[in-house]
Order: structure tokens, then C-alpha cells, then sequence
């Protein structure tokens, strides 16, 4: 195109108003979610652990309410209806004492599910505290607390649970003092992986220039960002505790008859397995499904909690 | 002339690596031995190629990295060794904008929190309205929308991102703020965009910059004086257009002649120096003059003695050969 100089004489129809969008260039038009809406949104996808989350969520509503309305209490004996199969009237069956397995089994479930679940929490908060301590502060405070870390690792978990259960005799606080002492010191490990990797990304140095002290950085900058992984290994955390504690008491250092755990009630079972083998397959179920249902939940949760992990 | 806001005398911050038991720790010499001078309402460009030590320099001055010797003086005052009270009233004064804009903004803040931070830990203005306004009148100066207090980082693009960080430093009503590379993270499009917002900042806040950068024609557009850095060493200091049109220092030679040049003309005439080999490793830095090594014009003088920046029309320039010129 050949333009010439007194072609380019610039008149006013050249020109044309814009129109009002370009005054909104800077505006994002759709809705703000947070993280764990956008996680939401990402969990729900994933249908095994929307499963998963169900059944968790059934279970400790069955807990609860299933001893509070069922007719029978998990400790009063019958030895008229002692081993029954599964009838109308007790929908598992009886043991050999003539007691409700239904109700136990749910009343077990009180005492697993709490002790999975606190023994996890306390975990995480004794993890989360000397992992970020440790990872911030660096240097030779951190070499000594890992090191600690190390040690108590080194040691079988079994060995000192049965060591305290034994020791402090036999009871729900014994067990899960035992429990959360072999099981905060991963929480600790991960906690200080991910604070020593983001100590070092430029919002918490921004927040160091802007004279932020450690505390807040800690608390508000590093650990919030790394609740996410450390929520995922929570819930991986819970299903193990579970499974230490049905161990326990599957050893025979668990509750005191007739108080039952899931480990109880299926070491009990494992006595009648020759002539009463449904038994057992009760508590079994409880734990393998709760089990299976909390890992489906953690896969899920680590798929919606950090996107780029697939 | 008036008193430098910003003064470095032979400033050193060295790093030490590899070390382990019984095996002595290798030095980086990551800054060895900066002196300059930076005055109020001035932009200081500082540029060099990768880890010759300008970002270390910027991470010194606000107190990230911790010197191994020399003095920081802001104002008159050494900052190295200061504590408490002052310390929070320098943390006040001087202040940093960050290269990635996608790793500067914590994820799990909205933007008001973000840009509220800074007000809420030196306890600048005594209610939350007080200080949301605040929030709002910072946001309008960047060119953000009221309405994106309450969204979070990652619905924004890089250059707005980048604008919500430049809110937060100016948050506290700095005299001083040390860019670090703000734009070599943006695309080319958005880097005029916060190239100019810094600009206006300075003309209607008289904030002076260090502006860390190695973008040559960008840092000669916002600088008014430049230094070059190579290896932990300053090798030229002078008014931008001036080093930019003439540079002295064999160095800065290399380094203009290696900027694009949107001409093709001009481009196929001009003569490029290629520098021959990899930049040396700052464990162990060349005796003598650092760049003797890849130096086209070194001689025997340069491996014996370390030339100081010297005066050289007007400007500083750290090289034997304009030494005996004048002798």
C-alpha cells in the first residue's frame, strides 16, 4: 500500500468512541472461590471418594445412634440366645454370651472411630508444631530435633504402644497415648519437608521485608500453605491408627471386657471361628470397609487439594 | 549534592557451601566489595548477567542476606547491625518488589489481606475501616477495581499480580524500594504497563529505586544512572545514556553489543563482541581483574593487581586501561 503524505489528514469521522467494555478490561467477571471450594469442586468428581466420604459419614452416624435406640445394650448377657445366627430380632446375630453383636460392633465403632480420629488430631497438632518449628528455625535446632525424630523412629511402633498399654494398665487413654507417640513424628517429617520448601518462595521473604515476625510467618504464611498434603496424610493417618488399635486388641492388650473395640470384638470372634465362623466376619467388615472408605477419601483429597498431581 | 538516601561502602556477602564434617566450607563470593551511592527521587540501574551477584546486592540491602562485611548506610544510618525500634521503622523506609509475581503473593490471602498485611504488622492506623480504605485508595493507584479485595491471587494475571505486590509496598509509604527484576517475569506487552506505573509512583511519591534488571534497553529507559556488576564486582557506574552510548568498560562493551537492535541495517554493520568462555565460578574468582579471563583487551597487568572503580570522564569506571591514559 503506497500512503503519501497529504493522505494522512486526520478528521474527526476517523475516529470512534469506545465502547464501555474497555473501561472494564481489569474486571474478572466470574465468581471467586476459595481453595477449598475449588477442592470441593474437584472432589465431588472423583466418585469413589464421594463414596467413600458417604459410608465414613454413615458409619459414625450408625455409631451413635444405633446403641441409643436398639433395644438391647452391649453388655447385658442372655445365655438363652447365646450364639445365635443373624434373625429377625438381632440382625447379626448373638456371641456366646447372648449379647446383640450389632450393637457392639457399633459401640466398638464409638471407641475405634474416636480413637482413629483423635489419635490422628493430636498427631497432627504435636507434627504440624515441631515439624514447623524445626523447618523454620533450620540450621542446628533442626538437626537436633530430626535427629530426635530419627531415634524415636528407629524403634518398633508395636513395641512401645504395648510397652506403655502395659505400663499404665489397659485403657482407652493408655492406648491412644501410645498410638499418637508412634505416629506424630511422619506428621512432623512432612510438615518441616514442606515448610523448609516454602520458607524459601518469595511471599514469605516479601512477608520477612515487611518485618513480619517469626510467629506470623509461620503460622499465617508456611503452614497455611501446607495444610494441604498435610490434610491428605491426616486422613491416611486415621485408617492406620484404626488398624493399630484393632491390632491391640487383637493381641489381647486392648479394652477391658465388656467394653469392645473392632479389635476386641474380632479377637473374641476368632475364639468361636471352628463353630461359629459368621462371627467374625462382623468386626472384620467394619474395619476392612472404614478402612478402605478413608483411604479413598485420602486419594481423593490429594487429587482436589493440590491440582497438579494427577 | 544532596546526602545519598542509600550508600554501600565495600559491601561483601559471601556464601558458604559443601561444607560437612571435618571438610572446610567453599567461600562463593557472591558480592565482593560494592561501594555506591544512590540519591533521593534517583532509579540506580544494576545490571549484570545471571549470579554475578545484583540480586544478592537487593537482597542485602533489605536484610534477607546478611553481609559479611562492609556497611548499608539508609540515611546516614548502618542498617547491618540494627534492632527493635529501628528496625521497624527502617523495614518501614525501604522496601522490595519481587521478580515472580506468581510465587510473591501468598496463595491462601485475598488481595485485601495481602496488601492490608504490612498495615496490620506495623499497626498503621488504629481500625480495620481505616486501614481497608487505605487498601481501596492502593488499589486505585495501581489500576485495580475495588472489587478484587476479596479475590484471590490466582485469578489475576501476571502484571495485575505483579501491580497487587507493588500495592503492598507501598503500604507502608517507603522512601526506598529495591526492584528485583519486577518485569523479566511479564510478558513484553505488560512490562511497559508496570514499567510506567513505577514511574508515575516515583513522580508523585519521590520514592527512589534500585532497579535490578538485565534488560539493558529497559533499565536505560527507567535509570538515571546505571551500574554494570559482573562477578561480584562493580565495573562501570555512570549516567544511563551516557554508559549506554559510550560504554567504557570492555565489559559493558560486550554486554551492549549483544542487545537486539530493531534494525536490520544497522544490525548486519555493527561489529559484536562475543565473549570467549563460561562465566568464571565466584568460589573461585580469576586473580586480579575478575573479567581478565574473557577480557579482549586484557594484558599481564590485569592478573597481578584488581583494578578500583576510578573516574574516567565523569564517570566510574573499574579498568587499567583508562588508568594509564591518564598517566
Amino acid at each position: 500500500m503506497d500512503l503519501k503524505k497529504e493522505e494522512l489528514t486526520l478528521t474527526p469521522d476517523l475516529f470512534e468512541k469506545l465502547d464501555d467494555s474497555e473501561k472494564n478490561a481489569e474486571k474478572i467477571s466470574y465468581e471467586s472461590k476459595t481453595y477449598f471450594q475449588d477442592a470441593w469442586v474437584r472432589f465431588k468428581q472423583n466418585k469413589m471418594a464421594l463414596i467413600g466420604l458417604f459410608f465414613v459419614l454413615f458409619m459414625i452416624i450408625a455409631c451413635i445412634i444405633i446403641p441409643m435406640v436398639s433395644p438391647y445394650s452391649y453388655d447385658e448377657q442372655n445365655m438363652a440366645i447365646a450364639n445365635q445366627g443373624p434373625t429377625m430380632a438381632h440382625l447379626m446375630g448373638t456371641d456366646k454370651f447372648g449379647r446383640d453383636i450389632l450393637v457392639r460392633i457399633m459401640c466398638g465403632g464409638r471407641i475405634s472411630l474416636s480413637v482413629g480420629f483423635m489419635g490422628a488430631f493430636i498427631a497432627l497438632g504435636i507434627g504440624v508444631i515441631y515439624g514447623g518449628i524445626a523447618g523454620y528455625l533450620g540450621g542446628k535446632i533442626d538437626m537436633l530435633m530430626m535427629r530426635f525424630v530419627d531415634m524415636m523412629y528407629s524403634i518398633p511402633d508395636i513395641l512401645y504402644i504395648i510397652m506403655i498399654v502395659v505400663v499404665l494398665e489397659p485403657s482407652l487413654t493408655s492406648i491412644m497415648l501410645g498410638i499418637t507417640i508412634s505416629s506424630w513424628m511422619g506428621m512432623a517429617r512432612q510438615v518441616r519437608a514442606q515448610v523448609l520448601t516454602l520458607k524459601e518462595q518469595e511471599f514469605s521473604l516479601a512477608a520477612f521485608v515487611l518485618g513480619a515476625s517469626r510467629k506470623r510467618i509461620l503460622l499465617k504464611h508456611l503452614i497455611v500453605n501446607s495444610m494441604g498434603p498435610i490434610i491428605v496424610s491426616v486422613t491416611m493417618l486415621v485408617p492406620s491408627v484404626i488398624f493399630n488399635e484393632a491390632f491391640l486388641g487383637f493381641l489381647g492388650i486392648g479394652l477391658n471386657a465388656p467394653q469392645a473395640s473392632w479389635g476386641t470384638l474380632a479377637n473374641d470372634a476368632r475364639r468361636m471361628m471352628m463353630s461359629q465362623p459368621i462371627q467374625i466376619i462382623w468386626p472384620v467388615m467394619a474395619i476392612c470397609l472404614t478402612m478402605l472408605a478413608l483411604n479413598f477419601i485420602g486419594d481423593g483429597l490429594g487429587v482436589a487439594l493440590d491440582p497438579k498431581k494427577k | 549534592m544532596a546526602e545519598p538516601i542509600l550508600e554501600l561502602k565495600d559491601l561483601k556477602v559471601y556464601f558458604y557451601v559443601n561444607g560437612g564434617f571435618l571438610k572446610k566450607k567453599d567461600e562463593v563470593k557472591a558480592v565482593d566489595g560494592i561501594s555506591l551511592k544512590i540519591y533521593p527521587g534517583e532509579t540506580f540501574g544494576l545490571v549484570g548477567e545471571s549470579g554475578c551477584g545484583k540480586s544478592t546486592t537487593g537482597r542485602a540491602i533489605v536484610k534477607i542476606n546478611q553481609p559479611t562485611s562492609g556497611q548499608i548506610l539508609i540515611d546516614g544510618q548502618d542498617i547491618t547491625k540494627i534492632h527493635g525500634e529501628d528496625l521497624k521503622k527502617f523495614r518501614q523506609d525501604v522496601q522490595m518488589i519481587f521478580q515472580d509475581p506468581y510465587a510473591s503473593l501468598n496463595p491462601r490471602m485475598t488481595v485485601g489481606e495481602i496488601i492490608r498485611e504490612p498495615m496490620d504488622i506495623h499497626g498503621i492506623f488504629d481500625t480495620k475501616e481505616e486501614r481497608e480504605k487505605r487498601v481501596r485508595e492502593l488499589l486505585d493507584l495501581v489500576g485495580l477495581k475495588q472489587d478484587h479485595i476479596r479475590r484471590y491471587p490466582h485469578e489475576f494475571s501476571g502484571g495485575q499480580r505483579q501491580r497487587i505486590g507493588i500495592a503492598r509496598t507501598l503500604a507502608l509509604n517507603p522512601k526506598f524500594i529495591v526492584c528485583d527484576e519486577p518485569i523479566s517475569a511479564l510478558d513484553v506487552s505488560i512490562q511497559a504497563q508496570v514499567i510506567n506505573l513505577l514511574e508515575k509512583i516515583q513522580a508523585e511519591m519521590g520514592i527512589s529505586y534500585l532497579f535490578i534488571a538485565h534488560d539493558l534497553s529497559m533499565v536505560k529507559h527507567i535509570s538515571d544512572r546505571i551500574g554494570v556488576m559482573y562477578l561480584g564486582n562493580l565495573v562501570e557506574v555512570g549516567n544511563s545514556d551516557e554508559v549506554y552510548t559510550d560504554p567504557l568498560h570492555p565489559y559493558t562493551q560486550a554486554l551492549l553489543s549483544s542487545v537486539p537492535i530493531p534494525d536490520p541495517k544497522i544490525a548486519r554493520e555493527r561489529q559484536r563482541i562475543v565473549l570467549e568462555g563460561e562465566l568464571p565460578s565466584p568460589i573461585n574468582p580469576p586473580s586480579g581483574c575478575v573479567f581478565r579471563t574473557r577480557c579482549p583487551k586484557a594484558t599481564e597487568k590485569c592478573a597481578q593487581a584488581k583494578p578500583e572503580l576510578k573516574e574516567v570522564n565523569g564517570r566510574l569506571v573499574a579498568c587499567f586501561l583508562y588508568e594509564d591514559n591518564k598517566e
